[in-house]
């Protein structure tokens, strides 16, 4: 049995209030009635009531979500492709160009990727707007994609797929009866990796956003360059609270999935 | 035929939005701005065909480059950059190995719960972590109210908007970065290896230096790329936590762009940037092929 070491104990402690007082203090704030966000003048919810009642990020709010169910879903799928032809493709013509270019994007500086796809639609003569803004945070997000699923791809059973060829499945639904659900968790984690990624995404929203479209992001960001606000306080306790919520209920889904997995196979060692 | 289909969307895809905008980039760096809808010369004018072609290739040239390197403002900014990514890196790793160190020898059933704390700020949208410091930092911020009560200080520090705030910024945003390979290594790590090196005679301090370094050394190295790689273009950070002062070229791009409209500028320090950049990217992954070779 071990213990925390007093050394441990405090890195551990000093490491982790670090990276959490600044988001307690922030959500601590949110709460206050003053204007002025420094000085404690009391309990009140009420930046939260401005907040809701500011039609421009409800807007703003609207436009992310669309563009974040979209992208990541596209992404989701053209990943997984491209996860499969990478580790599953065999040779073909343009391999390397094709793993590099699932690679690239990763470590791309985002102010790049941001520009070359800007001059991309300006040169096409493409309208800027949310569409320009999905086909750019899915291009980036499949990339991310494709790397959760190849690693899940790489570590699973070839003869699996073999065998579901040999008993007469077509290459379609060997994928769909043996593949899909053995990658799913990964495909799914693909999936709320690029959610994710888009709904965060500033820079490269900006650049290709155009004036008609504006993400939540890019107002959070043309707001907060005038300074702290109490309404941003609020909104950003709001998505605090849905990310918390978010990833705790799906650290307690894995867990208990995999304990019932463990569960199961105890079950069939014993009758075996 | 399936086969081919399966190939060929997601390569499309990529070749249409990462590798042509990317050609793009690098052709009109080399033209010249002009006051014209886009705004550079030359244009590519196919009605004229192979004449058109010609004229179109004879009028690029290096010109913005060669700007780039007369004008001092650019090369402090890539200078300057290189310099906060470097710093910001080595920072990063002496807050976070400690904390890896920590979750690696942590009894067992608290590594989940901590290893879940270490990815949850990942998750939360990386401009409200960076936003949450302004706050702060600021003259009659969080963190000076503070020191004015414990009487270490009788005027407030000037932190925000200056490189210190941005060091600051960098380290917070990008530390689950260092941490978790840090601790991936770490926590392979066999433990009985100590236990011998204090055997022959190590003290601990020794036996962390001649053993438990070097094993996480694999670690040690990804994490401080996946920090300095991103760190070096960062936009947000500099924009919001920085001065007017502080110089980072993800910032001066943005500018070129957005405020002085200058493309061909604009497009030149991008490619820069990127040269740049292939230097840390091309030792990175072999670090990782290193790794997965002994892996295997």
């Amino acid at each position: 049995m071990r213990r925390f070491s007093w050394f441990n104990a405090t890195s551990l402690t000093l490491g982790f209030a670090f990276l959490y007082l600044p988001m307690i203090i922030l959500i601590i704030y949110s709460f206050n009635a003053s204007r002025l966000v420094t000085v404690w003048a009391g309990f009140s919810t009420q930046w939260y009531g401005t907040l809701l009642q500011n039609q421009s990020f409800l807007d703003a709010a609207w436009v992310t979500v669309k563009v974040a169910i979209a992208s990541s879903t596209i992404a989701t799928v053209l990943g997984t492709m491209g996860a499969y032809v990478l580790v599953r493709g065999g040779r073909f013509m343009g391999r390397t160009v094709f793993s590099g270019m699932i690679y690239a994007p990763l470590v791309m500086p985002e102010v790049i990727t941001g520009l070359s796809l800007l001059l991309l639609f300006i040169g096409i003569g493409l309208d800027r707007g949310i569409f320009t803004i999905v086909l750019a945070h899915t291009t980036f997000s499949m990339c991310f994609v494709s790397v959760v699923v190849s690693s899940r791809l790489v570590s699973f059973d070839k003869s699996l797929e073999e065998a579901a060829l040999d008993l007469g499945c077509s290459a379609f639904d060997a994928f769909r009866l043996v593949t899909l659900p053995i990658i799913a968790p990964a495909v799914i984690s693909g999936w709320l990796l690029a959610f994710t990624l888009s709904l965060d995404d500033l820079v490269i929203a900006s650049f290709t956003a155009g004036p008609s479209a504006t993400t939540l992001p890019i107002r959070i960001f043309s707001a907060v360059r005038l300074g702290v606000s109490p309404e941003i306080n609020a909104l950003s306790t709001i998505m605090i609270a849905i990310v918390t919520i978010g990833v705790i209920t799906a650290s307690i889904l894995t867990k208990r999935s995999s304990l019932a997995k463990q569960n199961d196979e105890q079950a069939a060692a014993r009758t075996s | 035929m399936r086969r081919f289909i399966l190939i060929a969307v997601p390569f499309i895809w990529l070749m249409a939005l990462f590798l042509v905008p990317f050609a793009i980039v690098l052709k009109i760096s080399l033209s010249d701005i002009a006051l014209s809808i886009p705004p550079y010369t030359p244009q590519l004018d196919l009605t004229e065909g192979w004449a058109g072609i010609k004229a179109f290739f004879a009028e690029l040239d290096f010109e913005n480059y060669v700007f780039l390197t007369q004008d001092q403002l650019y090369w402090k900014a890539y200078v300057s950059s290189l310099q906060i990514a470097l710093i910001s890196t080595i920072l990063t790793l002496l807050v976070g190995y400690p904390i890896a160190y920590g979750m690696a020898q942590a009894p067992d059933e608290w590594r989940a719960t901590l290893l879940l704390l270490v990815i949850l700020p990942f998750w939360t949208s990386f401009l409200i972590r960076v936003y949450s410091w302004m706050g702060i930092l600021s003259n009659e911020g969080f963190l000076n109210q503070f020191l004015l009560w414990t009487g270490l200080i009788s005027t407030p520090l000037v932190i925000l908007n200056t490189n210190t705030a941005v060091y600051i910024g960098i380290v917070y945003t990008y530390l689950p970065f260092m941490i978790l390979p840090i601790y991936a290594a770490l926590e392979k790590m066999d433990g009985s290896l100590l236990e011998a090196a204090e055997d022959l005679g190590c003290s601990r301090l020794t036996a962390f230096w001649l053993v438990t370094i070097p094993l996480s050394k694999s670690g040690i190295i990804a994490g401080c790329f996946l920090v300095f790689i991103p760190a070096l273009g960062e936009f947000v950070i500099p924009s919001l936590l920085g001065g007017s002062d502080t110089l980072m070229i993800g910032k001066v791009l943005w500018e070129e762009f957005f405020s002085n409209r200058d493309w061909p500028v604009a497009s030149a320090v991008a490619v820069i940037l990127l040269l740049i950049l292939i230097i840390p990217i091309v030792l990175f992954q072999r670090n990782e092929q290193k790794q997965r070779e002994m892996d295997q």
